[in-house]
């Protein structure tokens, strides 16, 4: 396929009707039922089988990276914690380290270690989400609801800590916003090991199916080489065998004093990127309960540090990143000395991981696009930002 | 002419008001089962997935599909501009008068009185009673591929066609399922395939026989896990994309009555149609006579639409390659060699062999039998490009950018520009579509 | 043969009513439902974009194979079911048997062809 093709589709797109082709131009998206929101590809098909597939971006738009230029840096957690809408307490931790870094500050060790619970425990939760979701691609209709009941323990916790169910706005530069409830850490243990006891029933409900497997096994294999060269990140490279994790490869938080297990896959087809993803849920609920024990052992005393009034981070730059949920997500803070951003360039996983469908869509039947597209696990707003 | 109460012949001497009363009978008992059916489904999958389901309209949320009904019927009619107008309007009609019409040959039970006339609880019955079945069948397949065709949309047209395929593929392997039940009943009428099921019921006697039936059944129907033809994730509604209103429910109305059409067909050829369960009529000599066994018959049916919902509830979705390999390499040919097999042993028992030449001649026979369906389905197999069984080429172990982590090595080959060649694409001169 | 046809008029009154039913339900459809169409409502769905050309263009469709194997497949069911009623009556013995495995091994090397040239298999 070379680049005077490409301009043949677009040629027809505008109306070009005489230079039709034999094969069917499809649009999955914006508005399709397995797109989880508004990507969209435009797909050629010949008969059944896609012949290229283009990812079509920027339907959710929405400046992030513009706008934080514009806003002060208590401001931009608010921001930034929205473009991966199913990881967020994951996305404000990437910010709050960059101005922590630039800052010098050093964040009280209770503050630490809280947040490392909580990015687990996000983790969790968003992993549970395309646990559920990716059943449903394939047809399976009913995890998603085992998957919501799980979700719903941990985000009780997490809501009583924070007050929000998406959006927790917790993270402050130098701690966390409050300090813990009395009794919170009980019932957070409380809800690890439910969720923990429970996630069997997932397991035996859609992870050992012989139709699930015959779907999802030697379907849109991902090599190595695809995986470095379009930069794709987290659970989807890891179940290709690229063993990289931030947690344990460069620890951020408390990930040094932890001991992460990496879950890794050498196959790197669709049910390998599922079974890391359940396979993870099992590691983060076991590093969560290591940072629930560090948490009771640890003495009273601040969760954050005091702020002056006008926050303004001296001039220079640096680059957090931080393994979300869904891959890297990466902070280049350009900072003049004032009290907003430079520049603040925002690296997000699913906008890298989703590029790669370009690849590894073509010569699959339509119905295994679903099943590709599903297992890229990829959040609208973090590819749009 | 004489009118006898027993046999086929019984049907043609029902009174006018008799069988206008059976049409009516059964055109309400159709909408009431698609209805319950319905709200079972909702309710039942509700429980499965920790919900509770519909309970608001009326008791227990009894009249949600009513509601639902209603409402589409109030919806505005979108008939998109590039549509076939005539076929589009025909398709939903070709889809749901059709699957009335197969209920008709079911016997609910024996011969009764009503209002002081002989009558067997059943439509009528023809001498080719199955065969009127999978022709209203046929039938409504062609709703779904004129819908399809109709609609102008890339979605429909993929749906129908995929509909079409699947649905006539399955109905070969269920026709076939039929065989061996004909062989023992001898007779393709209904009444006389329950009647032929007194002692022992052929879903136990023809087990693969009657496991093939519940694999087609499920194609049949279009349900997970053979819901391709509406698979929506993959083709957002499938043939039905472009429909709305009543149109659409009509669709909805057909599939369900076919539901319960498949799971009455099920009982009759294969459950014993309307006689008791076992146990039941060794303790209780009157189970089978009067209006007890409607009873038995309705418990029947409802276990197999409990049995469609609770795969819905608990399956995914084959893939369309897997489907048509399950329909035509494993389902047919199993097939066939069980009729072969059956008749063979029919008759050869009733020439005379003894017990132990049979079972002899019967093993070699079904060893020869899957032993070719296994070689054939090995040497079919081989040119596939995609195998989903095969064990998936592992990354390589090789690992030339260790130690350069985390940043990847510059040197790899780029991808951008290295398509497939599969994409060269032809093109056709102008005024060709 | 007056009987034989009683046995039908059922199904004719089921038709009838049937028919009846679906035709004044969409008769009843049209008087009560709104019919406010709008140019962008009379598009063909196509995931919330303008839809591409038209909805046609020539396709290698590839389930026309399967609509041959059923016409072959369909006359092989048509066949049998007669055959499977009568053959254990009287006067049919292990030639009728014989008869149809010739039968069926003439479809089966049909199928079996049919597999060998992979128009079973999904391309």
């Amino acid at each position: 396929m070379t680049t005077d093709h490409q301009q043949l589709i677009v040629g027809i797109g505008a109306g070009a009707r005489e230079l039709a082709t034999e094969d069917m131009i499809l649009n999955i998206g914006p508005q399709h039922p397995s797109t989880h929101g508004v990507l969209r590809l435009r797909i050629t098909l010949d008969g059944e089988r896609i012949q290229t597939a283009e990812p079509i971006v920027g339907y959710m738009h929405r400046g992030a990276e513009k706008l934080f230029e514009v806003r002060d840096f208590r401001q931009i957690i608010v921001l930034a914690n929205r473009h991966d809408w199913l990881s967020a307490f994951a996305n404000e931790l990437g910010v709050v380290l960059a101005v922590e870094r630039m800052l010098g500050m050093e964040v009280p060790e209770r503050a630490v270690w809280a947040r490392t619970l909580l990015a687990e425990l996000n983790r969790v939760l968003n992993h549970l989400m395309f646990l559920g979701s990716y059943p449903i691609e394939m047809g399976a209709i009913t995890p998603i609801f085992y998957a919501f009941r799980e979700r719903e323990e941990i985000q009780r916790v997490m809501e009583e800590i924070s007050g929000g169910r998406m959006h927790y706005m917790f993270n402050r530069v130098g701690g966390l916003k409050e300090d813990l409830p009395a009794g919170w850490l009980g019932r957070t243990r409380h809800a690890v090991s439910d969720v923990r006891s429970r996630m069997g029933d997932i397991r035996n409900l859609i992870a050992g199916n012989e139709i699930f497997h015959a779907r999802t096994r030697g379907v849109g294999v991902l090599s190595r080489e695809q995986i470095l060269q379009y930069g794709v990140s987290g659970p989807i490279a890891r179940a290709a065998g690229v063993d990289f994790d931030l947690r344990r490869d460069e620890p951020y938080l408390a990930y040094g004093e932890l001991t992460v297990p990496v879950v890794t896959r050498k196959e790197g087809d669709c049910l390998a990127r599922f079974e890391c993803l359940l396979d993870q849920v099992y590691v983060s609920l076991d590093l969560a309960d290591a940072c629930l024990d560090r948490l009771e052992r640890l003495p009273q005393g601040p969760i954050n540090q005091r702020l002056p009034k006008i926050l303004k981070v001296p001039e220079g730059h640096t680059y957090a990143w931080t393994e979300n949920p869904l891959g890297i997500n990466g902070y280049y803070l350009v900072s003049r000395g004032e009290k907003t951003p430079w520049r603040l360039k925002l690296r997000s996983a699913s906008y890298n991981n989703i590029q790669v469908l370009a690849e590894i869509l073509p010569g699959n039947l339509v119905a295994d696009m679903i099943a590709i597209l599903g297992s890229m696990f990829f959040v609208v707003g973090d590819i749009d930002k | 002419m004489k009118c006898t109460t027993e046999g086929i012949a019984g049907f043609g001497c029902d009174p006018w008001w008799l069988i206008g009363g059976k049409a009516l009978v059964i055109f309400v008992f159709l909408v009431l089962t698609v209805l319950l059916s319905m709200w079972v489904e909702r309710r039942v999958i509700g429980r499965m997935q920790l919900r509770i389901g519909p309970n608001r309209c009326g008791p227990f949320g009894l009249l949600q599909g009513l509601a639902d009904g209603v409402k589409l019927a109030l919806k505005e009619d979108i008939v998109p501009a590039g549509v076939d107008k005539v076929v589009f309007w025909l398709a939903p009609v070709v889809s749901a008068v059709p699957a009335f019409i197969s209920f008709i040959i079911i016997p609910f039970g024996p011969t009764v009185s009503i209002f002081g006339h002989q009558t067997q609880l059943q439509g009528t019955d023809l001498p080719v009673a199955v065969l009127l079945v999978l022709a209203m069948s046929s039938m409504g397949i062609y709703g779904i591929v004129l819908a399809g065709w109709s609609s102008m949309s890339p979605y429909s047209l993929l749906g129908g066609l995929r509909s079409s395929a699947q649905m006539i593929s399955y109905e070969i392997a269920m026709s076939l399922s039929f065989v061996a039940v004909f062989m023992f009943a001898g007779s393709m009428s209904t009444s006389q395939i329950v009647a032929g099921q007194q002692h022992i019921w052929y879903g136990v006697l023809l087990l693969p026989s009657f496991l093939i039936y519940i694999i087609t059944m499920m194609g049949e129907s279009n349900r997970i896990p053979f819901d391709l033809p509406e698979g929506e994730g993959e083709l957002v509604g499938g043939f039905h994309t472009e429909y709305s209103s009543l149109k659409f429910a009509m669709f909805f109305l057909a599939e369900y009555i076919n539901l319960a059409t498949l799971s009455a067909l099920a009982t009759t050829l294969f459950l014993g149609g309307w006689h008791a369960p076992p146990p039941i009529t060794t303790i209780w000599a009157g189970a089978n006579s009067g209006w007890w066994p409607v009873l038995w018959f309705l418990i029947k049916i409802w276990a197999f639409i409990f049995f469609f919902i609770w795969l819905r509830g608990s399956l995914p979705r084959v893939r369309y390659d897997q489907l048509m390999k399950l329909g035509w390499k494993v389902l047919m040919p199993i097939s066939l060699g069980w009729i072969l097999l059956v008749a063979t042993i029919r008759t050869a028992s009733r020439e005379g062999l003894n017990q132990t030449q049979l079972l002899i001649y019967g093993g070699i026979t079904i060893a020869v039998v899957l032993v070719g369906s296994f070689a054939w389905d090995l040497v079919a197999t081989s040119g596939r490009q995609v195998d989903p069984y095969a064990e998936p080429e592992r990354a390589t172990a090789a690992e030339p950018a260790q130690g350069g982590f985390p940043v990847p090595p510059l040197d790899l080959p780029h991808y951008h520009g290295v398509l497939p060649e599969t994409a060269a694409r032809k093109e056709v001169s102008s005024g060709t579509h | 043969m007056n009987t034989y046809f009683h046995d039908y008029l059922v199904v004719f009154v089921l038709v009838l009513l049937g028919a009846g039913i679906v035709a004044g339900g969409l008769g009843g459809n049209r008087l009560l439902r709104p019919h406010r169409p709008t140019r962008e409502k009379l598009t063909t769905y196509e995931c919330g974009v303008d839809p591409v050309g038209e909805g046609w263009a020539q396709s290698y469709v590839r389930y026309y194979v399967f609509a041959y194997l059923y016409v072959v497949f369909a006359v092989d069911a048509v066949f049998l079911f007669p055959w499977a009623t009568v053959f254990a009556l009287k006067g049919y013995g292990p030639t009728t048997l014989g008869e149809m495995f010739v039968f069926l091994g003439f479809l089966a090397a049909g199928l079996a062809y049919a597999a060998k040239k992979k128009v079973l298999s999904w391309v």
